[in-house]
């Protein structure tokens, strides 16, 4: 089964450290940047690894969980004209991205091209709402979306590492379903 | 017409690109499924919703 994490931001950073403690053999890491000061404060990354891509630097923590896990890693910005060459003969695509309109593009180019591929999505993490209000919705046949849907991430209403880690284990929970 | 599991009444047909943008939707920020399948982003502007239409609306907001 053919897996990947788009983003390894908080969510996909989290997810990917799941599942490899979950014993998933094989999985596909994707991002185009590089870790930073800010991203500690939720995003599953050491000082150590400050300047490193996050391809790279996740790719080692994996194989410290897993050294038999077989880790491919994309540095790579996904587009709509890239990533179905990139990812049409996937099973499972986990959306991990920050920007809004990034993951509706992903979706939709996805699920217009590929409709069988299963898509576990995230949206609505930021912020200190209750936290029991992150669920996962099944909409569409086959997109998983975790999130409250509403918390959008903006000055005032940052990203922190309890609710965003809440909606990374629903999304790993959610893949680790789908895979067994 | 049923919208998101609710029942929505559309005296007239209308695109859904129009649908979306009057009910407050960013079309950037969505994807849309009608009767069960996916609907491609460069047809809303083409596509007629009628009253025995079913779609699901899903809107992404920032953060990851």
């Amino acid at each position: 089964m053919k897996i990947a994490i788009m983003g390894l931001g908080g969510l996909g950073s989290n997810i990917s450290i799941l599942l490899a403690k979950n014993r998933v053999p094989s999985l596909t890491i994707v991002d185009f940047d590089i870790v930073e000061p800010s991203n500690l404060n939720r995003q599953h990354y050491y000082v150590d690894s400050l300047g490193m891509f996050k391809t790279d630097a996740l790719k080692l923590q994996l194989l410290e969980i897993n050294p038999s896990m077989d880790v491919i890693t994309i540095r790579d910005r996904v587009t709509e004209d890239n990533v179905i060459s990139y990812f049409g003969d996937y099973d499972i695509i986990c959306e991990a991205f920050d920007n809004p309109m990034s993951k509706a593009m992903l979706i939709n180019s996805l699920l217009e091209n590929r409709p069988n591929v299963k898509i576990v999505s995230g949206s609505g993490m930021a912020g200190y709402e209750s936290a029991n209000l992150i669920k996962v919705h099944h909409r569409f046949k086959n997109l998983y979306i975790c999130g409250d849907l509403h918390s959008e991430a903006k000055v005032g209403n940052g990203l922190m590492s309890p609710r965003v880690s809440i909606c990374a284990g629903l999304q790993a929970q959610t893949i680790l379903n789908i895979i067994n | 017409m049923i919208v998101n599991g609710e029942t929505f009444n559309l005296k007239d047909s209308i695109t859904l690109k129009d649908f979306l943008t009057l009910q407050g939707y960013d079309i950037t920020k969505v994807a849309v499924e009608k009767n069960g399948d996916i609907v491609p982003k460069a047809t809303f502007s083409e596509v007629f919703l009628y009253d025995e239409d079913t779609i699901e609306v899903v809107r992404f907001v920032g953060g990851g």
